[in-house]
């Protein structure tokens, strides 16, 4: 199990690591309550003494753990009620495990042997630096989402919230959504908007790719790079343009165009992901079903599309992400008729801050990672084809 | 050949007339508003009933923020989408001078109050610009927490600037418009001298000098919803915003939240209709302000949202909340207990020295 024999640390190293660990939460939780330096001081001050008192406790590491949980737990509920225990006993938790983990040398145990201190150092301080990012990353969307359950009508956690107190909770914000019939229209409108824009840019991307990817097809870089613009140019000058051109042939403010400036953003999507699948599709095959007596089309269908499908689909489903997030180029080319949900929740952003935003946000989400893990799995899916496949 | 042409031409019009008399108004429109709550007083008073009457199909857009650009590229791209657009006076006022939005007659357009005053009359002063039939009057004005304020609330639009009985956050609107003034009056200029001191370089620093001892303090909102959120938070002790969101902050949400009427700035909504509509389409958006503007139709928005009618004709009808069922005169920016102390947006003032202004005023807030 150990990969490297390990010995107990000095009770100076301990609490000179934990008081460092426990200035870092000190400052979060001080800034929170107005003082990031007195919070900093009082921390490492805090997890330093433990530290240092910790270690020369090894022996009764279980008890100890058991006791600093119990007593952040309560210093938790004097301070701030439930949740504060919650916290404070989370946060025992993890002062009790850490700063035994440091006191045994615990942090050295599963690594080789014959790295330097900088080394260990540094293994850790990775993991923590990417830990921060993904915090940084997920911390927007987790907030929003217990505030889609707010009673109240505004973007506030209420002291109700804040005590788990069921009253601070309903789901009148979901129910506002499935019943107005302003966030209706919108969400219909996008489910006719996106398929249909997801159909068009699938075909025309998918022939595009294919036909780019036959080295007999001349300028096929300046082609490509022409059908990939939407996805260079900003927004606000495709959405402009398509605007005075929609306008002039009668487009603009129909179904047909919203759906038609949708496909064109999605293309470049299907274009790129069909090309990369291309890539490891060996035309052998084609010529092979060509011999055998099978016409281009059939060949096309029964030979090349099962192998590209997962990248026509994983394509397919940015394309639909695309046209049921998007926002400015509906603003300029749709009219009220074709309010989309991103419309509807811009709008609502900017007049009435509603938390019915919020819970659509939040159902936004979970659509967004149910259609993203099908695009991983179906990579997968598509590397191990991949690797059984002749090349 | 000539001749049946002809003959086949008459025919066409002799069937197609009783068609062409019953198409003569548009059976779709698109009426444009702000959205939120002001927009459901308007479907509840206005557009529910007209469309049960009429049978039109109505579509409500929500893009009155962004109106003046939006009419300028649909002009512009020869596609105007809009029949009817909710704006303030000012927006009505540059899209006249403009050309975008068709001037409307009062007295021939709309209805005469129920005792026989023409429409002219009845709105009076109000009528600002020759495209523009007012609707209602609301104003901007200050809301503060009750629980932050201590025991003594404020009561005057000086309190904003005092950071010593007031500490804290205040909400600003992120424009030179009412916030000038405010700072002048509480820097010793007469409620009389006002523009007179704003014209003038001096006048201009004076303000940006007052507004400087609390822009610590400030948060500077730009969307109406902002100061209420902030309110509701208690990230701000007191901010400005429109008197209808405070309103429902208070009466809706039931938020610790009271109204500081002391000075505040009265402005005017309501409708215009672009210019280069079909006769079809002129002749429904006009057919739809004749309905919304009568007396009983104003009187009857007030019912949803605490904003004064623009008729002298409709301040007496005006009766209670559609759901508190609270009374909603005591609640509108012109009640006499409210306008104690009011100004008037000085629509010509601002349209000489906005420019100018907004431009020194975003420079003082980037220092």
């Amino acid at each position: 199990m150990a990969l490297t024999p390990v010995e107990n640390q000095t009770p100076a190293f301990t609490a000179s690591v934990a008081a460092g660990a426990g200035a870092l939460f000190g400052l979060f939780v001080g800034t929170a309550q107005g003082s990031g330096l007195l919070g900093l001081l009082a921390g490492a001050v805090l997890l330093g003494a433990m530290g240092f008192v910790f270690t020369g406790l090894i022996a009764q590491a279980r008890l100890i753990r058991l006791a600093t949980v119990v007593v952040f737990a309560l210093a938790g509920l004097a301070f701030g009620g439930l949740p504060a225990l919650v916290l404070g006993a989370l946060f025992g938790l993890f002062a009790g495990w850490f700063i035994f983990w440091l006191a045994t040398s615990g942090y050295r145990k599963h690594l080789v042997p014959y790295l330097t201190p900088g080394q260990v150092l540094w293994h850790y301080g990775f993991r923590v630096i990417c830990g921060a990012i993904f915090v940084f990353l997920i911390t927007p969307i987790l907030v929003v989402m217990p505030l889609s359950f707010n009673a109240e009508d505004f973007f506030t956690f209420t002291p109700e919230m804040l005590r788990f107190d069921p009253a601070g909770y309903s789901l009148k914000h979901y129910r506002d959504f499935l019943t107005n019939e302003g966030w209706q229209q919108a969400l219909w409108n996008s489910l006719r908007i996106a398929p249909m824009a997801t159909v068009l840019s699938v075909g025309f991307g998918t022939l595009a790719a294919i036909g780019l990817s036959q080295p007999h097809v001349p300028f096929r870089r300046a082609i490509m790079a022409v059908l990939i613009s939407p996805m260079i140019v900003p927004l606000i000058i495709s959405a402009a343009g398509m605007y005075f051109f929609y306008s002039r042939i009668g487009l603009q403010g129909t179904y047909l165009g919203v759906v038609l400036a949708h496909a064109a953003l999605g293309i470049p999507f299907v274009i790129i992901t069909v090309t990369a699948t291309l890539v490891g599709f060996d035309h052998s095959l084609t010529r092979a079903a060509a011999n055998m007596g099978a016409g281009p089309i059939t060949t096309f269908f029964r030979v090349q599309m099962p192998l590209i499908l997962p990248g026509v689909i994983s394509g397919g489903l940015f394309a639909f992400i695309t046209s049921f997030d998007e926002v400015v180029v509906v603003l300029f080319v749709g009219s009220a008729g074709q309010k989309t949900l991103p419309w509807q929740m811009f709008i609502g952003l900017r007049e009435q801050i509603s938390p019915t935003i919020l819970a659509v946000a939040t159902i936004l989400v979970g659509i967004s990672i149910c259609l993203l893990t099908t695009v991983e799995l179906l990579r997968r899916r598509s590397e191990r084809l991949r690797g059984m496949s002749p090349s | 050949m000539k001749l049946r042409n002809l003959t086949a031409l008459a025919a066409t019009t002799a069937l197609c007339a009783p068609l062409a008399f019953a198409a003569d108004m548009a059976d779709e429109m698109t009426i444009v508003s702000w959205g939120g709550a002001y927009s459901n007083s308007q479907i509840k008073a206005y557009s529910e009933p007209y469309a049960e009457k009429t049978g039109v199909t109505i579509i409500n857009d929500e893009s009155s923020a962004e109106a003046v650009a939006k009419l300028r590229a649909m002009n512009e791209a020869g596609n105007v989408t809009w029949d009817v657009v909710d704006v303030v006076a000012a927006d009505a006022m540059r899209l006249c001078d403009e050309g975008l939005a068709m001037e409307i007659d009062p007295d021939e357009h709309l209805a005469a109050a129920p005792d026989g005053t023409s429409a002219e009359d009845d709105f009076g002063d109000l009528l600002v610009s020759d495209c523009f039939i007012p609707q209602i009057v609301y104003s901007t004005t200050f809301g503060y927490r009750t629980d932050l304020v201590g025991d003594t609330p404020p009561s005057k639009i000086c309190d904003v600037f005092d950071l010593e009985a007031y500490p804290g956050k205040r909400a600003l609107e992120k424009r030179p418009i009412n916030n000038m003034e405010w700072a002048l009056l509480c820097d010793g200029v007469a409620k009389e001298d006002v523009y007179d001191v704003l014209e003038t370089e001096e006048g201009q620093e004076q303000a940006l000098a007052k507004l400087d001892t609390i822009k610590d303090s400030v948060i500077w909102w730009s969307a109406g919803a902002d100061t209420p959120q902030l309110l509701a938070d208690g990230e701000v002790v007191m901010g400005s915003t429109y008197n209808g969101r405070l309103f429902s902050v208070i009466e809706e949400q039931k938020q610790p939240v009271a109204m500081l009427w002391d000075a505040q700035v009265f402005d005017l909504d309501g409708w215009i209709i672009p210019a280069g509509l079909s006769d079809e389409r002129k002749a429904r958006a006009l057919d739809y302000i004749y309905f919304a503007t009568d007396t009983q139709r104003l009187a009857d928005q007030a019912k949803y949202i605490s904003y004064g009618p623009a008729r002298a004709s409709s301040a007496p009808l005006v009766g209670q909340h559609a759901e508190l069922g609270i009374d909603m005169a005591p609640h509108m920016p012109t009640d006499p207990n409210n306008a104690q102390n009011t100004f008037l947006y000085n629509y010509e003032f601002w349209a000489d020295y906005r420019d100018d202004i907004d431009a020194k005023f975003q420079a003082w807030l980037a220092k």
